[in-house]
């Protein structure tokens, strides 16, 4: 019934279950009970897809908060079911691979719950027909992802890669949340599918390409596209299986996805045919650009993954033209791209995980990821060495592998689109199979420095190296798969394309047919193939020259890079924020007091008047009864003399009057629910100021100026006005119709006669359990505060 | 402290079982009556906080083995758990049920699933108000 929105959940519970199992599994190596949640989730997407293929979709939905619009719908299509097998197929992959990575030092609880906390919201993005479901997802990822970047935590690289992960992945979620809002502003519902269905009415909407812009810099950033790239060379600090999972198959793909999913909503205009596709391109050729200047085997990776996923974003771009023809035979020449980008998608997840593994045997077995150091491999390594090659090549798109399809795929579009009869493409169109080429040449160059520069030459070790020899086999089983598939989709590509390419084209480009084609390596010889060719001439030139030329790119100023705008952003923004505080935090308990209630009679007196609300009538009001008005003189005294009190005790009885005087005025008013709770409440707050007495320091009148005496005491008098008048005027005037009366039939709806439970537990039981969860915080952060002496036990920590 | 302190731990033996039997009869008649998980909550903490006023915290934990930082926890954890378990049984976030059924003893009685939602914040208040106090005590 609910196998899908379980599928999501599955992943949650074992990550909340670990903590509890972790110490019971015995010898057992906590990976293994692990790998079965991506076994069993990926045999349950796999015996979707003979469904899917029958272009059927399935959906399910769980009610959450039905009366704003919020459900849990979940939707399986074609291009979720992609998703979600490379999810769970590479988490499967991965988990199996860290098995063998992590050393015994490491937390394995800590990792794996993190991974399967990731995984988790990753299928809840790509499932989730919600959009406010959908964000939700989105920041948890990327929670996870820093998580996982900081997972070594004692480094200081480590931390800082977590924390530019985190600030930029959800600067850009902000603006995303902001786009859905405006989305759901136009058409009134949060339902991706009914938004697909109406948007044709609102194209014209002032909101529709804010709302665009917004949700692709939510794209945008989350998939580290130009200039927002620069996250994800430093989340290489994350332990290799992270980075293969996360950051190059399946967390950087969320933005990609993203952009799939709003196509039929967003594109068939020229605003965003240009914007995904000129950032792709900028993104592929600066991504490949510097990706050859890399020493570090990871971070040429890094930025080669950012260069992939430029091309899978252009890609969508180009595709995007398609919708603006519609059916017929340009749309489905335009919409080949699309195709193309899902086929790239799926290529470049088994490519670069299985170079991602590459590095982490190197690393592992070698001791360092440095090029310069690196060299001769081939002879120690031969397994791993054929995995580099067949991996490296497919990026670099030669023959006999996955990559070279889909790379003469993304020709074909690149071509196409020079020819685009709109979108002022006649006149710029050529920029794209230039950029394209261009760009592919630098792809080229640096496979070919992963593979030689590991593998062949004289190695540099020093002695602190370990002597290279193969790993166990269990760390190889995962790179031979994904090298499997790299050959297996060279020669059977037609079943991807016609089992899973193909519906998920179907719901990219609703109504466009024909755009699928029958993927054939042999084109002949046309502009494609003749591309592919250059680049490899021109790319071995370059890369025997590499020497002479690759110190003019490295003469690039170091302060000349995005991450130095960020750094410095990061530093200004913590000067003037310590600026600020340190103005205005000065320590003395009565100047915030008057910040706060010179605030609340700004605001809450302003509005009043300012509003014209204020009218005070006391006609309908019941007379004041002697008891009443001497409990009101009793709690008058008692203020008043809380001031001149010469001691701590007087004042915490005076006030402790004041609370108890509350009370009886709540049994007065027959409100026996709030008088005990102002009882208790006064009696536990009476214990506390008496625990706190002994820390208190001695009593000293204040020897403020006279002008500090007046100005408190206006601000003050000012307040009481101000509550005064509030309540009088809300006593008086009714500006909206009451709703007490949903209130009075609480036996009915909820079976219970006390009216105030009935609105705690049940008509508004939501803000009860957010106030249980803050109280459970406040409980935490007291503790913490009290208990946790910071400065000892964080010395192994890398500061500065 | 030196104080005599025999009267306090007396009187307190008996008080401590009247206000949790006060708290716990609170806490079920919030349903009809004044009462409820709040205000049950606090006043079975009190008497857990007066036990910890007359004896220490020593003698009061062997025989009291509670976290509390766990049992708020767990609170919470209960709370939100009667809030989304109605989620798949067709109802919305938080949505509450109740019947009338005939219970031996008890004769023709109200169950009201509030009551596992209460239940969750009573806990919660209980937690957090005992371990404030006794963080702040034992603060050398």
């Amino acid at each position: 019934m609910y196998l899908l929105i379980l599928t999501i959940l599955i992943p949650f519970f074992f990550s909340a279950l670990i903590p509890l199992i972790h110490n019971r599994v015995g010898s057992i190596h906590l990976g293994w009970l692990v790998l079965l949640v991506p076994l069993v989730l990926f045999s349950i997407f796999t015996a979707q897809i003979p469904a899917i293929s029958n272009s059927d979709i399935l959906m399910q939905t769980v009610h959450w908060i039905p009366s704003l619009g919020i459900n849990f719908t979940v939707y399986l299509d074609g291009l979720s079911l992609i998703m979600a097998l490379l999810i769970t197929g590479m988490g499967a992959l991965v988990v199996l691979y860290s098995i063998y990575y992590l050393s015994p030092s490491d937390s394995f609880p800590h990792f794996y719950a993190y991974l399967l906390l990731f995984m988790g919201a990753m299928l809840g993005i790509v499932l989730s027909d919600n959009l406010l479901v959908l964000y939700v997802f989105w920041e948890l990822t990327s929670i996870s992802s820093f998580l996982l970047i900081a997972f070594w935590y004692h480094r200081k690289n480590s931390r800082y890669g977590a924390q530019k992960s985190l600030l930029i992945t959800v600067f850009g979620g902000f603006g995303m949340l902001a786009g859905f809002l405006m989305l759901h502003s136009m058409t009134g519902t949060f339902s991706i599918r009914e938004i697909i269905a109406t948007i044709a009415q609102y194209t014209d909407h002032a909101l529709f390409y804010p709302a665009m812009f917004l949700i692709l810099l939510g794209a945008f950033t989350k998939s580290a596209q130009f200039p927002f790239h620069i996250w994800l060379p430093d989340a290489m600090e994350a332990p290799t299986p992270v980075s293969a999972y996360l950051h190059s198959a399946t967390m950087v793909k969320a933005g990609i996805y993203l952009v799939a999913r709003f196509t039929p909503i967003f594109a068939g205009n020229a605003a965003w045919f240009w914007t995904v596709t000129l950032v792709g391109l900028v993104t592929l050729f600066w991504g490949a650009y510097c990706a050859v200047r890399q020493t570090d085997l990871k971070a040429l990776l890094a930025y080669s993954t950012i260069s992939q996923l430029g091309l899978i974003m252009s890609l969508f771009g180009l595709g995007s033209a398609a919708l603006h023809f519609g059916d017929g035979e340009q749309g489905a020449l335009y919409g080949l791209a699309i195709f193309a980008a899902l086929f790239h998608m799926v290529n470049h997840s088994t490519f670069k995980g299985a170079l991602f593994m590459v590095v982490g045997i190197v690393d592992h077995q070698v001791g360092t990821r440095d090029i310069r150091r690196l060299g001769g491999l081939m002879a120690a390594l031969p397994i791993t060495f054929t995995f580099a090659v067949i991996g490296s090549f497919s990026m670099a798109g030669l023959p006999f592998l996955n990559g070279f399809l889909s790379k003469e795929m993304f020709f074909t579009a690149s071509v196409n689109a020079a020819g685009l009869p709109v979108f002022g493409a006649p006149t710029w169109g050529l920029v794209i199979p230039i950029i394209a080429w261009v760009a592919s040449v630098f792809t080229f160059v640096y496979c070919m420095i992963f593979v030689f520069r590991t593998f062949f030459g004289t190695p540099h070790l020093k002695k602190a190296d370990r002597k290279p020899v193969e790993p166990t086999l269990g760390m190889l089983v995962s790179p031979a798969i994904l090298c499997v598939f790299i050959i297996g989709l060279f020669f059977a590509p037609n079943l991807l394309g016609d089992y899973l390419l193909r519906p998920a084209l179907n719901g990219i480009l609703p109504g466009i047919s024909g755009a699928t084609p029958h993927i054939s390596a042999w084109h002949g010889f046309n502009t494609e193939l003749f591309m592919t060719l250059g680049i490899v001439v021109i790319g071995t030139v370059l890369f025997l020259t590499l020497r002479s030329w690759i110190k003019i790119i490295r003469l690039q100023p170091a302060g000349w890079t995005f991450t130095a705008v960020y750094n410095s952003f990061l530093k200004n923004l913590k000067k003037a924020s310590n600026w600020i505080t340190t103005h205005y935090m000065t320590g003395h308990l009565p100047s915030y007091f008057a910040y706060i209630f010179m605030f609340f009679i700004l605001i809450a007196g302003g509005t009043l008047i300012y509003t014209g609300a204020l009218s005070i009538d006391l006609t309908s009001d019941s007379p004041i009864s002697v008891y009443e008005g001497l409990l009101a003189a009793v709690m008058a005294i008692a203020a008043i003399s809380i001031l001149f009190a010469k001691s701590h005790l007087a004042a915490i009885l005076l006030n402790g009057v004041l609370g108890f005087s509350i009370a009886i005025f709540f049994v007065l008013f027959r409100a026996p629910d709030l008088a005990l709770t102002q009882l208790v409440i006064e009696t536990v707050t009476t214990v506390l100021f008496l625990l706190c007495f002994l820390f208190l320091p001695e009593w000293t009148a204040e020897d403020s100026s006279k002008r500090t005496k007046l100005r408190n005491a206006l601000i003050a008098i000012g307040a009481g006005v101000t509550i005064t008048l509030i309540g009088l005027t809300v006593n008086s005037g009714k500006l909206f119709d009451s709703i007490s009366g949903y209130f009075e039939n609480s036996y009915e709806l909820t079976g219970g006669d006390n009216i105030v439970n009935a609105i705690l537990g049940d008509f508004r039981a939501f803000d009860t359990m957010l106030e249980s969860l803050v109280l459970f915080i406040a409980g935490l952060g007291v503790y913490t505060l009290i208990r946790l002496k910071l400065g000892k036990g964080s010395g192994k920590d890398e500061h500065q | 402290m030196n104080i005599n302190d025999v009267i306090l731990k007396t009187v307190s033996k008996a008080v401590v079982l009247i206000i949790l039997t006060f708290g716990i009869y609170l806490f079920f008649s919030g349903h009809n009556q004044p009462g409820g998980g709040f205000i049950g909550g606090l006043v079975i903490a009190s008497a857990f906080v007066l036990m910890f006023l007359s004896y220490d915290s020593e003698t009061v934990s062997e025989a009291l083995p509670i976290d509390f930082k766990k049992l708020s926890g767990l609170g919470v954890l209960l709370a939100m758990t009667s809030g989304i378990a109605p989620m798949f049984l067709g109802g919305a976030f938080l949505s509450q049920s109740f019947g009338y059924f005939d219970l031996p003893i008890f004769g023709k009685t109200e169950l009201a699933t509030v009551t596992i939602f209460e239940a969750g914040i009573a806990l919660t208040v209980i937690g957090v108000v005992v371990n404030i106090i006794l963080s702040i005590s034992e603060d050398e």
